[in-house]
């Protein structure tokens, strides 16, 4: 017990930039965000995945980084809310989120923003009933549901039109 | 941002918009200073005794671990027990933090163990062993009933409850009478970020609190009192809030015990606390309102008598005001009503979000509903009957009363109409469908406060008040207060609030911020203004021609017009023909005279019509509330968008009051056993249909400065009962108890 | 949660010889959630995620083999699922997040531990945590525990809806160890509590579960997952219900069934489904089926409304599936 912990090699990107260190292996990925990295972005609502504020992207996909082991994800490519926006330009989830009214305290914020993310690349968009489904892992204690069901919708039309565009 | 007019009424997006979505707004357990200490708490697991040992060999083995403080080891604190009231003021010995071996609630801190890592941290509270001595206690809320008292010091906001006519008699008397016993669930506010502090040690020793809490002086006020750190300086800072709904009102136990670890071990220090730790503060209280209601045949309402009760802790004597809504807002000949107390071994319970109103109005608006359908009544037509364009109770005329506009612009909205079929008559499929409503009422509330405004060479508007905006859109409100009143466009305007340096500003809630903040914004702008017009006219550098001017302010620039010609200065070119790098002013704004009689004269109210359609698959004990229309009167809405959200926002929350939420007292233990997100259900996405928010005209001059009443609360008022009566017309059967789980 | 040693086997063999306090890591979903609790305290954690086990695979005989790693999502949303199995992508979908499932694994979701909140707390005494040391969820806040397969010692419910399903559908759990592979019914995988409630499946020291195999069926649209819990989405089963239905010409040839939320494990019994056979549906029948399936549940202190709830919940899903109208997971409401 009195030995120091042992640690693991942790070998990640994060927003585009190399991460590489030994970390204890009992190092979350939202306590490396947080804690190790300074991004804190990424929001501890519950730190059991329960509330899904510390939603990130792993490879594309959205997971609770609660729930992950930093050290377990080799070679992961990791996007938080701070690297959404590109250059200072908003991702139009974001710049929605804005439009509609979709926060209050801004706290699942970050987390809200990159599951409708993902969300629109899983697809699961095809009804405001099917978006509050696929959107029920992200609670919102200020009750911004509507403006955030909003947000998406908007977004989700805005591409269709530019998809319709491109094809046209 | 695309601005159009950034003006008041006008539905301004959030000038915090920016920093929230890009994960840049700093939050109380963010900011990292070098050589920062976790520290984590370790909860009692009984509910009454006293410590006899605590093992911490463990844990102070563990690398990285730094101390483990406890009531035998921490620093000196201040000795008199009222050094430890803080802003709330809630009578009786309030709870002081690793104080001695007593202990008076299951998870009272017993310990925080510091070290360098949070994991570290984490580790070793797990490691300390605890012995206790137990002494009995009592956790059950019905057993706690038969102790129920009322205490000889009150708190300072609680309104008696003042009878009229005579009550029983009438009730006697009347034809048609309802009688039960209501009861509300105990609930956590469970703000999405956790109650956390950082302090910061600056170079000269003084301590920078980066607090999660509505409040930055009071606990500013609380700290340097109970740590008996007079002598230093403490400034508390909070920006940003993730919610809070009253649990930031009082000074939680991890920010005493924040400051008193960095006192101890001359370190920077973090203490967050976990969400089953945010089980073990304050809660919404458990409550249960005896009520009966009597009237004529005609649905005239004769007699109302309201008993309640509301649980506190053993050792603070907290109170709400629960009974008195229904003798305010309804023309009732003869009223009464009594208001007690019931202790248990908990933690004190405390005010989220409506604090009395969505207990008492709820409960009361279901009752109300009851007497309406045995009178044969539609209820809107039984509330148009019967509500009181007066404060009935202290038989008082408000500064303005929009509640008639706002229940029949609500059931037009809604599609009310008339007298509903009888329940249990729409159906579609499996499910049977209800409509049901009621009205809501809360205070509208003024404290005086201060801001400062100040004008800078660049140009720019600063704004600065000790306001917190934990979400409520009070960054944007005051910005745009401050462009109306200076003339400035809103980008050129930055507002600094959560700093216990700023001036002075009361504690975030009971909706009282947009009024009080937005008025003394107002002012300072004014007198800015005005400040700055005669300074340029009396500086020898101004030019001449712009002296012999009308000179006015607009847009952020100056206008001045001579002899039908105009010309026009940026605000940067003005202040240096005044020579100054800048130009400032403080205000403070309170009630005058005329406010103080008005406040003797009137009493002030804002007001709600909440409709609700819910479908009911009674056998399978579902409930789905499809539509919600709230239509409010609260005077004058500063940001529609902002306060349709936060309307909407309590919605959702008295959603979870009415179907969901309930914190599950294991009274063997005292503890609240779902104590997660897990098992403590708060409405998630899939629970919230879309919510129709309107504003009732209301010009109300007299109410506040701005006419404001404040937004924050009223949609918790009201809305869970319309729920329970939409589920009483679908299914005819009478739930008295919130959350209402059919079935169950 | 407490320190350990983390390693990546880079073959199974290695993977099987573990020493003592050794916890298999997956999707992690539970795992380390039960370790940040200080409910679950292994000395080593064995990350498997690096054996190939995420593919999904057909059988000879038309049914499915479903890796131990594959993602819960991307079972459910697999078209060789979703084609055949679309009660098996139903139940997951029925559960936890998108990003919980975007995680957890197969694997994972038959080794996840029980939902009880005595079993959370680790200041509670609790059989299941502490061998011998009681159960408070006995005579405590238990609206939520179990009805079926209790014992004195431990009433926790089994909280997987996926393995609800997977019940219904006799899948079969593919298991590696030191001493070679084996096959276990999904049915017989989860062990009632009895006096060893700690032991929560037949799973050995060092044995890795590598698949689950899928029996070919022919249900058609004549299956049903109906889950009903306390808010319409991410949170875990009062009570739910997996139906499957071979139907001909308005008759059941078979019928499969198995219950969540009541049982402390996915709870199935043979003579249940075997009143079905050969029968055309009818109310009679589903409500013999519902009281076979719950003969014998007893409630606690707060969870009796679950014996009035569960016999309705099974007739509507065996309605359901009778008429081939599948309950939809984003759709709230219930046919």
């Amino acid at each position: 017990m009195t030995q120091a912990a042992p640690t693991a090699p942790c070998r990640l990107q994060i927003n585009g930039e190399d991460y590489d260190a030994d970390l204890p292996p009992s190092v979350t990925l939202l306590d490396l965000l947080r804690e190790r990295l300074g991004l804190t972005g990424t929001k501890k609502g519950c730190d059991h995945g329960q509330c899904g504020a510390c939603t990130v992207l792993v490879d594309g996909r959205r997971v609770k980084s609660c729930l992950m082991l930093a050290v377990s994800l080799p070679d992961a490519q990791v996007t938080t809310i701070e690297g959404l926006s590109r250059k200072g330009r908003l991702h139009p989830m974001q710049q929605a989120f804005i439009d509609f009214d979709a926060f209050q305290c801004g706290y699942c914020t970050p987390g809200q923003i990159l599951s409708a993310v993902a969300l629109l690349e899983e697809g699961h968009i095809r009804s405001r009933e099917e978006i509050r489904e696929f959107m029920s892992g992200n609670l919102c204690r200020c009750g911004a549901y509507n403006g955030i069901i909003d947000a998406v919708e908007h977004v989700v039309a805005q591409r269709q039109r530019d998809e319709a565009g491109e094809a046209a | 941002m695309n601005v159009v007019s950034a003006n008041i009424g006008q539905s301004v997006p959030r000038i915090d918009g920016f920093a929230k979505v890009t994960g840049q707004a700093t939050y109380a357990a963010e900011p990292h200073p070098p050589g920062l200490l976790y520290g984590v708490i370790v909860n009692s697991l009984i509910a009454r005794g006293r410590i006899e040992a605590i093992h911490d060999e463990a844990a102070r083995a563990v690398p990285g671990v730094t101390e483990v403080m406890t009531h035998h080891n921490r620093p000196h604190t201040a000795l008199f027990e009222k050094s430890y009231v803080d802003g709330l003021g809630v009578p009786g010995s309030p709870y002081r933090p690793l104080h001695d071996a007593e202990i008076r609630f299951n998870g009272q801190p017993v310990a925080v163990v510091f070290a360098e890592t949070f994991e570290a941290a984490r580790e070793a509270a797990m490691l300390i062993q605890v012995d206790y001595e137990r002494w009995p206690h009592n956790a059950d809320f019905d057993a706690a009933l038969h102790q129920k008292y009322m205490p000889s010091k009150t708190r300072s906001n609680y309104v008696p409850p003042k009878s009229r006519g005579n009550a029983s008699e009438a009730y006697a008397l009347s034809p048609v009478k309802i009688e039960g016993r209501f009861h509300l669930a105990p609930e956590h506010h469970n703000p999405m970020e956790m109650h956390a502090t950082t302090v910061i040690i600056e170079e000269d020793g003084a301590l920078t609190v980066w607090d999660k809490t509505q409040g930055p002086q009071a606990v500013q006020a609380y700290l340097a009192s109970a740590l008996s750190l007079s002598g230093k300086k403490v400034r508390v800072r909070n920006p940003y809030v993730g919610g809070a709904f009253g649990s930031g009102l009082r000074a939680q136990h991890n920010v005493f015990l924040a400051a008193l670890g960095a006192e101890m071990l001359k370190r920077p220090v973090r203490v967050t606390l976990t969400r089953p730790q945010m089980f073990t503060h304050v809660f919404r209280p458990e409550a249960v309102m005896d009520i009966a209601l009597g009237a004529d045949r005609d649905g005239t309402l004769q007699s109302i008598i309201v008993e309640g009760v509301t649980d506190t802790s053993r050792f603070e004597h907290n109170m709400e005001n629960v009974v008195v809504w229904g003798l305010i807002g309804y023309k009732c000949p003869n009223a009464t009503a009594d208001y007690k107390i019931a202790p248990r071994d908990t933690y004190t319970s405390s005010d989220m979000r409506a604090p009395g109103a969505a207990t008492g109005v709820n409960l009361f608006e279901m009752a109300v509903d009851e007497l309406a359908w045995a009178c044969g009544m539609d209820p809107l037509a039984f509330r148009l009957h019967n509500y009181s364009e007066i404060d009935a109770m202290h038989n008082m005329p408000l500064t303005s009363n929009a509640l008639r506009e706002a229940l029949l612009q609500g059931a037009e909205r809604f599609g009310w109409n008339g007298y509903p079929p009888g329940p249990g008559s729409l159906r579609d499929g499996r499910e049977l469908i209800g409509h049901g409503m009621a009205t809501g009422i809360w205070d509208a509330m003024f404290s005086p406060t201060a801001a400062r405004a100040r004008l800078t060479s660049d140009g720019r508007l600063h704004i600065a008040t000790a306001a917190s905006d934990i979400g409520t859109g009070t960054y944007t409100i005051l910005a745009q207060t401050a462009s109306e009143a200076f003339g400035i466009p809103i980008d050129r305007i930055d507002i600094e609030l959560g700093d216990s340096t700023l001036p002075e500003c009361p504690t975030e809630g009971g909706s009282w911020t947009a009024a009080s903040a937005g008025a003394a914004v107002w002012l300072a702008c004014q007198s800015l203004r005005e400040k700055f017009l005669k300074a340029l006219a009396k500086s020898e550098n101004t030019p001449e021609r712009i002296k012999q001017s009308e000179v006015t302010l607009t847009e952020g620039e100056l206008h001045g017009v001579r002899d039908g010609s105009r010309e026009v200065f940026s605000l940067q070119e003005a202040l240096s023909f005044i020579g100054e790098a800048s130009i400032e002013a403080e205000e403070t704004a309170k009630p005058g005279l005329r406010d103080k009689i008005s406040e003797m004269r009137k009493a002030r109210f804002t007001h709600s019509a909440v409709f609700c359609e819910v479908r009911v698959d009674e056998e399978l004990g579902i409930v789905r509330v499809t539509r919600l229309v709230n239509a409010v009167a609260a005077g004058r809405i500063m940001n529609p968008k902002t306060a349709a959200s936060q309307v909407r926002g309590a919605m959702v929350m008295a959603t979870g009051m009415a179907l969901h939420e309930e914190s599950l007292m294991d009274e063997r233990y005292g503890r609240f056993m779902n104590h997660n997100f897990s098992e403590y259900h708060i409405p998630s996405h899939a629970d919230i249909p879309e919510m129709d928010v309107l504003f009732v005209d209301e010009k109300d001059e007299e109410v506040s400065p701005l006419g404001i009443k404040g937004v924050g609360e009223i949609g918790m008022c009201g809305t869970a009962a319309a729920i329970a009566n939409a589920i009483f017309h679908a299914t005819g059967k009478r739930y008295r108890t919130l959350p209402i789980i059919p079935g169950a | 949660m407490r320190s350990f040693s983390y390693s990546r086997p880079a073959s199974f063999d290695e993977a099987c010889r573990v020493p003592e306090r050794t916890r298999f890591l997956a999707g992690g979903t539970n795992l380390i959630d039960l370790m940040k609790s200080d409910v679950e305290r292994p000395a080593h954690v064995v990350d498997l995620k690096s054996l190939s086990m995420d593919q999904i695979e057909e059988l000879p005989d038309g049914g499915l083999r479903l890796g131990a790693l594959a993602t819960n999502a991307g079972t459910a949303e697999h078209p060789l699922v979703t084609g055949r199995f679309p009660l098996l992508a139903s139940a997951i979908l029925a559960g936890a997040s998108p990003q919980i499932r975007n995680v957890a694994t197969n694997g994972g979701n038959l080794n996840q531990r029980t939902r009880c909140h005595y079993f959370y707390d680790p200041d509670m005494v609790c059989n299941k945590r502490s061998p011998g040391s009681g159960c408070s969820a006995r005579g405590g806040r238990n609206r939520i525990m179990a009805v079926l397969g209790t014992s004195e010692s431990c009433i926790a419910t089994f909280p997987s809806d996926m393995c609800v399903a997977l019940a219904a559908l006799n899948a079969v759990v593919r298991l590696r160890g030191p001493d070679g592979e084996r096959a276990v019914a999904l049915r017989d995988y989860h062990r009632l509590p009895g006096e060893t409630p700690w032991i929560d499946n037949v799973l050995q020291p060092g044995e890795i579960v590598t698949s689950i195999d899928l029996p070919s069926v022919s249900f058609g649209e004549h299956y049903t997952y109906l889950k009903i819990r306390d808010r319409l989405s991410f949170a875990f089963a009062i009570v739910s219900v997996a139906v499957g239905l071979d139907m001909e010409s308005g008759v059941i040839r078979r019928g499969c069934l198995a219950l969540g939320g009541v049982g402390t494990k996915p709870w199935c019994v043979p003579e249940a489904e075997a009143l079905m056979r050969d029968r055309p549906p009818s109310h009679s029948l589903f409500r013999d089926v519902a009281e076979c399936i719950l003969e014998g549940a007893v409630a606690d202190r707060d969870n009796a409304a679950k014996l009035k709830l569960a016999p309705r919940v099974i007739e509507r899903a065996l309605w359901q599936a009778a008429e081939g109208t599948p309950q939809s997971q984003t759709c709230k409401t219930i046919r």
